[in-house]
């Protein structure tokens, strides 16, 4: 008990990096993935193909090689070479790949709105901003709670990764602890930790889903 | 208030409406009927641009939405413009189109708040109105999907009419209706037609077409072949075609 407690600080510092991570990445990443669902699913070709190329090369690399090439090889890359610490390195790199699954998400949500929704829309005089703003993007939010919560919550694991640039998130630092203490007590508290997290998370959600259940579609 | 000029709409080739000119004058209530696939519904969509046609001439009291030049271009009106003339008409869906995440009332008072910039003080005492006029008051607060297919029709109904257009266009209004739901739903329709609304109404309910509507049109594979008075059209239909599908329906 008392090996726990004095466990305690150094890990809770761990997780508040994890939880700078999470946030930060959930900030950037969500608007930014919503822009880059609008302009695929928009008329413009070239750019919607571009977002379509973006997606492909984001999902389809790993998120460490993401943050290393961001960290190690973009001061070295022409013209756009800076170098960035650390931790702006970890969360940009989470943003581009994170903007990606959403943008996927959020497509998904709004082509499976009807296009009888458009249409009075449309006969009502609303303009295509419009529609999107008041019609179509309030009925995707509900659609996409239960992706968005499992993309989430893979989130909230994913920030461990970030040990590859030398930070010190809950699982690096208990990791320390396991290697110094030849204990492996400071991994059954980060696991706890861990589902503290995706537990306020699982339960957020639920209660947006219950908010959204007053109307069906 | 519409004039269509030589409507010409081809879908993947496919020529769905072979050049169907029709003038509709304030007050009208004109019934469209004909076969399913006659092509009255994309008549009807492309008169307020839910469909771009491929030739002819569009005028929306008179302001042209679309016309056609010499090389056989058809060209609308500025986007902006082309949506301030298409508002003048009002739509309503076969399959009510009402938007799942508001309540009824907010269904009505949205296009006036976000198109026309009306304040909610000034929208709201008149979507009441729309809503007693419907028979819906009591459902203010309902969302779509608690309402029944005919009580839903008639909020599309008081949705469009929020809008103040001068003419409605009715898709099969009843069509996807429970038959014991479709008389509330002409009910409203006809007290529409008796305050004098200009009314184009696709529709397969031919006692509606007969005792309703001032004009009958009957189309058949993407042309006009019959219109006419509404008791002239019933009593003595000229055309074979009309002949054989009034005695189908009737």
């Amino acid at each position: 008990m008392d090996y726990i407690l004095q466990i305690l600080g150094p890990l809770l510092d761990g997780t508040v990096v994890t939880l700078q991570v999470f946030l930060l990445t959930m900030v950037l990443a969500v608007p930014l993935g919503l822009g880059l669902a609008l302009v695929r699913v928009s008329h413009f070709r070239f750019a919607s193909g571009l977002v379509s190329g973006y997606i492909w090369l984001m999902r389809g690399t790993p998120l460490m090689l993401q943050m290393l090439f961001i960290y190690f090889a973009l001061p070295f890359v022409p013209v756009i070479g800076i170098r960035l610490p650390d931790f702006p390195a970890a969360i940009v790199a989470f943003t581009l790949n994170y903007a990606a699954y959403f943008a996927e998400i959020f497509r998904s949500g709004i082509q499976s709105v009807g296009r009888g929704q458009y249409e009075a829309a449309r006969v009502l005089g609303m303009t295509y901003g419009q529609t999107m703003r008041r019609i179509i993007l309030p009925q995707v939010v509900k659609r996409i709670l239960p992706p968005m919560s499992n993309e989430t919550i893979t989130l909230v694991k994913d920030t461990s990764l970030i040990y590859v640039l030398a930070m010190n998130d809950l699982l690096r630092a208990a990791r320390g602890m396991v290697q110094r203490d030849f204990t492996t007590m400071p991994f059954v508290v980060a696991a706890a930790f861990y589902l503290i997290m995706t537990l306020v998370l699982t339960w957020g959600f639920m209660r947006l889903e219950k908010r959204y259940a007053v109307y069906e579609d | 208030m519409i004039v269509a000029r030589d409507i010409r709409k081809q879908f993947h080739g496919v020529e769905v409406l072979k050049g169907v000119s029709l003038a509709i004058g304030k007050g009208d209530v004109i019934a469209v009927i004909g076969p399913s696939g006659s092509g009255k519904s994309t008549f009807l969509r492309c008169l307020n641009h839910l469909e771009t046609i491929d030739g002819g001439q569009l005028t929306i009291e008179g302001e042209v939405l679309a016309s056609t030049d010499e090389q056989g271009i058809c060209r609308y009106a500025p986007e902006p413009e082309a949506r301030r003339i298409c508002r003048k008409m009002g739509m309503v869906f076969q399959h009510f189109n009402l938007f799942p995440h508001m309540t009824v009332l907010q269904n009505i008072i949205e296009a006036p708040l976000t198109v026309k910039g009306m304040t909610r003080e000034a929208i709201i005492p008149k979507a009441e109105e729309l809503l007693r006029k419907v028979g819906l008051l009591d459902k203010s607060a309902a969302y779509p999907s608690r309402l029944s297919g005919g009580q839903k029709q008639r909020v599309a109904i008081a949705r469009a009419l929020a809008m103040e257009p001068d003419i409605m266009l009715f898709d099969e209004p009843t069509s996807a209706l429970d038959p014991e739901l479709t008389g509330e739903v002409l009910r409203t329709m006809r007290q529409l037609a008796e305050e004098h609304m200009t009314m184009l109404v696709v529709t397969h309910e031919m006692n509606f077409a007969r005792d309703v509507s001032s004009e009958v049109v009957f189309m058949d594979q993407g042309e006009i072949v019959e219109a006419r008075p509404a008791t002239e059209m019933f009593a003595d239909p000229r055309h074979p075609r009309t002949r054989s599908f009034l005695e189908h329906m009737l």
